[in-house]
């Protein structure tokens, strides 16, 4: 078993983080690099499809099992349960009223897909074997926390937002849930011969893809730290990066509960540890938009993204190698 | 060449509502409209670029609207009612059209 400092040093070292340093940094240094809009979109597509893809041929390879039934139910328990434990550090370490209070536990119950794609590319990287469904326990997380956050709100409506409008609709239709589990599900049903078919779009260039995606990532996360710098209190820095050990610990109790492998419970800690920054920010300007994007952008993006990325997610494998032998 | 007087409609609004204004616009009493990206801007939750983002959140569109000043208010109504939880803006100012038929 690698230490966590071996793990550390291969994921902080490895192409697609040092990338994302790369464009941290240069935004930082006060570098415009960026990538345009529409091809930040396209390669983010590209990437749900092939991580979703992937999965769901090795679902085809090893079977559905009890296992992933598990898993999705842990997954949706996850998503519900971590913004209640949000909301309340919040409540303990921030002057946050209630409405932002719910709308950050939002963001903490949910998931960044890119922190998983990411994970699942350091444990590629570093050897370690985890279950392709994860993918759709990854969908399956997005959800159940924004429906939590609405209710610790205490307000599902905004009395502006139209009676036909569906936040549902806009939760489970967004373009990365749609990509995600359809891939996920063209993957089962094609396996490893359409994966054959088609692995010299989806496999060969994937690494280099979420390189470039994660470069302009690092710009994105840091121009977001600067410009949301002024609303950052040491109170809610603390729980951006206090918040994603907190979920992480608590998931990886539900993976010894349910009997997961460690590279398995080092991906569905990941998934609890990380905050959303595409679908549920979009979902809550619909839902709770009395909620101050700054405040849940900066956090998800600015501070717990990175620290994800480069301590998060070696810690997260590093502990689940350990805790489970 | 001879102009009309007509209003003009500038909405800013959030992109995550741009589906509702539109379905708003599509009720209201205006023969058209034209929907613009914004690429970035600064207001009370900060400064923001379009470029790089994924996600619809942080993102601004702007609606135009050219229509008669008789609909004015009843168009005005129905759109602040869609986004007076939001961020953004709507202002009215005076233009001249070549084909006043079309509003």
């Amino acid at each position: 078993m690698a230490s966590i400092l071996d793990i550390a040093a291969i994921n902080l070292l490895s192409a697609p983080v040092l990338f994302f340093v790369l464009g941290f940094a240069g935004s930082l240094a006060g570098s415009r690099l960026t990538l345009p809009e529409a091809v930040a979109k396209t390669l983010s597509i590209y990437l749900m499809l092939a991580i979703g893809f992937k999965g769901g041929v090795a679902v085809a390879e090893h079977g559905i099992g009890i296992d992933l039934f598990l898993a999705l139910a842990a997954g949706a328990a996850l998503s519900a349960l971590l913004p209640l434990i949000g909301f309340g550090m919040l409540g303990a370490m921030t002057k946050l009223d209630r409405t932002n209070r719910a709308a950050v536990a939002a963001h903490y119950g949910s998931i960044s897909i890119v922190t998983f794609v990411a994970a699942t590319q350091s444990m590629t990287i570093i050897g370690v074997d985890h279950d392709g469904y994860m993918v759709a326990v990854a969908a399956v997380m997005e959800t159940p926390a924004i429906l939590v956050a609405l209710w610790l709100a205490g307000s599902a409506s905004s009395d502006s937002r139209p009676e036909d409008e569906s936040i549902l609709g806009e939760i489970f239709l967004n373009s990365s849930v749609v990509v995600l589990i359809g891939a996920f599900v063209i993957g089962i049903i094609t396996g490893p011969k359409g994966l054959e078919e088609i692995s010299g779009f989806i496999v060969a260039p994937f690494i280099g893809v979420l390189c470039l995606f994660l470069l302009d990532m690092g710009a994105v996360a840091a121009r977001g730290m600067s410009s949301g710098r002024k609303f950052m209190t040491p109170g809610l820095i603390g729980f951006g990066l206090l918040m994603p050990f907190v979920g992480a610990l608590v998931a990886l109790g539900v993976a010894l509960l349910i009997g997961m492998t460690p590279g398995t419970a080092a991906i569905l800690m990941t998934l609890a540890a990380s905050a959303s920054y595409i679908a549920v920010p979009a979902a809550l300007r619909l839902a709770l938009p009395e909620a101050s994007p700054s405040i849940y952008l900066t956090l998800s993006l600015g501070i717990t993204f990175p620290m994800n990325l480069t301590i998060g997610i070696p810690a997260y494998l590093a502990i689940a190698q350990w805790v489970i032998r | 060449m001879k102009t009309y007087p007509k209003k003009q409609i500038r909405l800013i609004c959030e992109s995550p509502i741009a589906d509702r204004m539109r379905k708003l616009l599509e009720r209201a009493p205006i023969s058209g409209y034209t929907l613009l990206p914004a690429v970035g801007g600064s207001g009370s939750e900060g400064a923001w670029m379009r470029e790089g983002l994924v996600g619809d959140a942080g993102q601004m569109v702007v609606f135009l609207i050219i229509l008669d000043e008789s609909e004015l208010q009843k168009v005005l109504d129905l759109l602040y009612g869609g986004m007076k939880a939001q961020m953004g803006i709507i202002t009215i100012s005076d233009v001249e059209v070549v084909r006043p038929e079309r509003f």
